[in-house]
């Protein structure tokens, strides 16, 4: 093992006995064990989910499951397309509101509001992310759906032109669910935004104001080309967020396993099966192996989704670093071409 | 020009400067919207609810007459809750205190921090399903639905939280210390249990407070390994009330007045979320660690 602190040499006066340095490797080891235990934890977990969901792939194929559209139990039909397509609508409708309302509040509290309320500003913020899901779902039923359906009504009737837009409103509905994904999500998209308008260099602020630009021009040509990376991870970070949430979409997207043709329509989605029909289901094999494999799935699709968003992330710095990179290479290789 | 003067900025630069500010500040403004919505309706619907036999009584079940406070509830969740803390907080202390100290930039701990960062997106309702058919289904430790069970699944949620916020706590503890402690021959487990957990600490509570905030919430997860009970319960490997599952519950209700008690339980819950989060605010600001 490893020489530890407080000796000189190899065999000094100062090194300490073995039996003295036992509480150390115990530490190390147990913390060690600890870490990798999260490491089995994961592995056990996604086999023992994919072993769970074997029956149903077998009775109708992982393909069939996933991409036909007959969510049909009592007929022993598992299609959960319809299911998918809910929690991916309901998503992007959550990233269409939230993520520009995130991204301006961070932008707000980080550059344009007085000192003063910075903090209180991301304060209240945050607390958006302290009310739980239940209690967002519970005020979308009993708030949310009554109160917006004559707005829906109107917005379905003069908007019909537009795809995915029109006929009659149902009170719980993709849109609905979106608009509360939304709300849950700008909490965590807007921290990660904030973080990441605020590492930008205080020169390229002053160089654009310098050069005469306006706040917002500024924000435009400074801010925001060089956070963008970092907002589109949030965004996706919000995304993974989105396709997860559970409670508050199963009482407010109407559970109905159909794909809508419009936003205003009901839908179900791969969380709200799991949540609504795992009571009925558990007494049926083939059943609450389909439930299983709809938290398979889910949990695949969030898993790329967040590795995405990382790397997304991550390639914010590399990518400002390979094209300084490229750019003197491109100087120093078109220096000799130019002379010869 | 001449004389190093830009020239005046146009009337319609201004507009849309002044357009683009003002868009901001209405974005800021409709984000806050739905917090005063939110809390405003609440407290209607919810604070008409208490009283003392509120939270004096267990609900009973019953659809019509008396149905009950939510005693049960406040005392499954804390808990429930509890448990989960007693499980995640040290582990993921552990971890974190590897990953700065031993781990440090190594391949493994790479790895374990990638880990990490998965299982932060896992949706919770996955991690209830995973304990349900790992503990639930097995019968393991008694049968079927078990509080211990919740509080494992809750725990699943919390471990990541506390795992990566301590992590960032412990990193900011400045080395210098540490050198100092090993430099006067404090073997490692001295320097960790002296020196950098203590100089730590209240960033480590911070971490752990917001992620028992997040599991208190939780519903999800509950669902499928505890199910909900009736009465006060302290047997853990009993079906257990709590809080998130009630109001989910009482939503579905027919009943007016079942509905109405889960706008107090939620008002319940949310007080309780916030008062965990604002304390772990307050210790945060007396942490002499800042980023």
């Amino acid at each position: 093992m490893t020489v530890e602190a407080g000796s000189v040499g190899e065999r000094s006066m100062l090194e300490r006995s073995p039996m003295a340095r036992l509480p150390d490797r115990a530490l190390r080891w147990i913390l060690t064990a600890l870490s990798f235990g999260i490491l089995l934890l994961l592995v056990y977990f996604f086999g023992k989910l994919s072993l769970e969901s074997v029956d149903v792939f077998q009775h109708q194929g992982i393909l069939s499951f996933v991409f036909s559209n007959d969510w049909n139990p009592s007929k022993s039909q598992f299609g959960g397309l319809a299911l998918l397509f809910g929690s991916v609508a309901t998503a992007l409708i959550a990233l269409v509101i939230g993520v520009p309302i995130a991204v301006a509040t961070a932008v707000f509290i980080v550059e344009l509001c007085p000192s003063r309320l910075r903090s209180p500003l991301t304060i209240l913020v945050e607390l958006l992310a302290a009310v739980p899901s239940v209690v967002y779902g519970l005020w979308g039923v009993f708030f949310l759906i009554p109160r917006l359906r004559p707005f829906e009504q109107w917005a379905a009737d003069t908007f019909s032109f537009l795809p995915w837009v029109g006929g009659p409103v149902a009170g719980p509905s993709y849109f609905i669910a979106g608009l509360i994904l939304a709300i849950m999500i700008i909490p965590v998209v807007s921290a990660i935004s904030r973080e990441v308008i605020s590492t930008v260099p205080t020169d390229h602020k002053e160089a654009a104001l310098a050069l005469g630009a306006t706040r917002w021009e500024m924000i435009r040509t400074a801010i925001l080309p060089y956070s963008r990376s970092g907002i589109s991870g949030a965004a996706m970070l919000g995304l993974g967020r989105a396709l997860g949430e559970t409670i508050a979409v199963t009482l407010v997207i109407g559970n109905a396993a159909v794909i809508g043709h419009q936003i205003f329509d009901q839908g179900y989605s791969l969380a709200a099966v799991i949540a609504n029909e795992f009571g009925e289901a558990s007494a049926v094999p083939l059943y609450s192996s389909a439930l299983f494999a709809c938290g398979l799935l889910l949990f695949i699709v969030t898993l790329v989704v967040n590795g995405l968003a990382r790397y997304i992330v991550s390639l914010g710095d590399i990518e400002r670093r390979v094209e300084r990179a490229r750019r003197s290479e491109r100087k120093s290789a078109a220096a000799p071409g130019g002379a010869a | 020009m001449s004389t190093g003067i830009l020239p005046p900025i146009s009337a319609r630069r201004r507009r849309t400067d002044r357009l683009m500010s003002g868009l901001f500040y209405a974005a800021t403004g409709i984000a806050l919207v739905p917090l005063l919505l939110i809390i405003g309706y609440l407290i209607k619907e919810g604070a008409s609810q208490f009283s003392a036999a509120f939270f004096t009584t267990d609900p009973t079940g019953n659809f019509a007459g008396d149905i009950g406070g939510i005693r049960s509830a406040v005392l499954g969740t804390i808990e429930m809750v509890a448990i989960a803390t007693l499980i995640s907080v040290p582990i993921g202390i552990a971890v974190a205190i590897w990953l700065v100290e031993y781990g440090k930039r190594s391949k493994p701990a790479a790895i374990i921090r990638y880990l990490i960062d998965v299982m932060t997106g896992v949706p919770s309702v996955v991690f209830g399903l995973f304990i349900y058919v790992s503990l639930v289904e097995t019968g393991i430790g008694g049968s079927g639905f078990a509080a211990w069970k919740g509080s494992v699944a809750i725990s699943l949620l919390m471990l990541p939280i506390v795992a990566r916020s301590s992590e960032v706590v412990l990193e900011l503890v400045p080395n210098g210390l540490r050198e100092s402690a090993l430099a006067l021959g404090a073997p490692r487990w001295r320097v960790i249990a002296t020196v950098v957990l203590p100089t730590a600490l209240p960033g480590l509570i911070t971490g752990s407070l917001l992620a028992v905030a997040r599991g208190a919430g939780e519903t999800a997860p509950l669902l499928f390994t505890v199910q909900a009970a009736m009465g006060i319960n302290f047997n853990l490997s009993e079906r257990m009330n709590s809080l998130p599952l009630e109001i989910f519950n009482d939503v579905q209700s027919s009943n007016p007045a079942v509905v109405t008690r889960a706008w107090g339980a939620a008002l319940t819950l949310v007080l309780l979320v916030l008062a965990i989060t604002l304390l772990a605010r307050i210790v945060a600001g007396r942490s002499r660690l800042k980023p």
